[in-house]
């Protein structure tokens, strides 16, 4: 499974997003710090969820850092995060 | 991670010691990232002064903040003690006035005539 599918299963399953979209912009890092030579190590991430209501936005960037942290550990080296409620 | 990290300290200090205090990759001349550059910009947009520190010159210091802030990226923004964010929530502060806000109930310095390009 690439880091991609990876995400967007633990995100599917912890957020139950109403969307979800995963950008894999490593090519625009490539040769900087963080990268890897098999890419997939910068993503956006932008997710629509009702979990997200009521949140501030640190919290909601901590509750995706906190389902993707083996990811974060392991490869990916930067989330470019938009975190929404439906209707926001 | 526990509170005994001796990091920790050194971290607290400088977050308490300056109302602006953003730890990034490189320096605010020369940013090694650029999601830290991000925030150099909007914070030299604003016309606000602040302390910087590279995480980079010292691995401690970036595991130790990734610990501390429970945030796993760099950068970190903290203005008079407090987390902010990192580089999306800096800039979509910005974008909304709110990071402005925050300066002026902090009693922090900034051109108030700055606004997002």
């Amino acid at each position: 499974m690439t880091y991609a599918e990876r995400m967007r299963h633990k995100l599917t399953e912890g957020l139950a997003p109403a969307r979800l979209e995963i950008e894999d912009d490593s090519n625009r890092h490539h040769g900087h710090a963080g990268s890897h030579p098999s890419g997939e190590t910068h993503f956006t991430v932008r997710v629509v969820s009702e979990k997200f209501r009521g949140l501030g936005r640190v919290a909601r960037q901590r509750l995706v850092y906190g389902l993707l942290k083996d990811e974060l550990t392991e490869r990916v080296h930067a989330l470019a995060l938009e975190t929404k409620a439906p209707g926001e | 991670m526990t509170a005994t990290n001796p990091v920790f300290d050194r971290i607290k200090q400088d977050v308490s010691a300056n109302k602006v205090m953003l730890y990034m990759k490189g320096s605010p001349v020369f940013p090694q990232c650029g999601f830290s550059a991000a925030v150099v910009q909007v914070l030299s947009h604003m016309g606000v002064k602040f302390k910087s520190a590279d995480v980079l010159q010292d691995s401690q210091l970036r595991d130790g903040i990734k610990a501390f802030s429970e945030w796993p990226t760099i950068p970190q923004l903290y203005v008079d003690g407090e987390f902010v964010g990192g580089c999306d929530i800096v800039r979509e502060m910005f974008q909304t006035g709110e990071l402005g806000q925050l300066f002026k109930t902090k009693g922090v310095a900034f051109n108030e005539q700055a606004r997002p390009e």
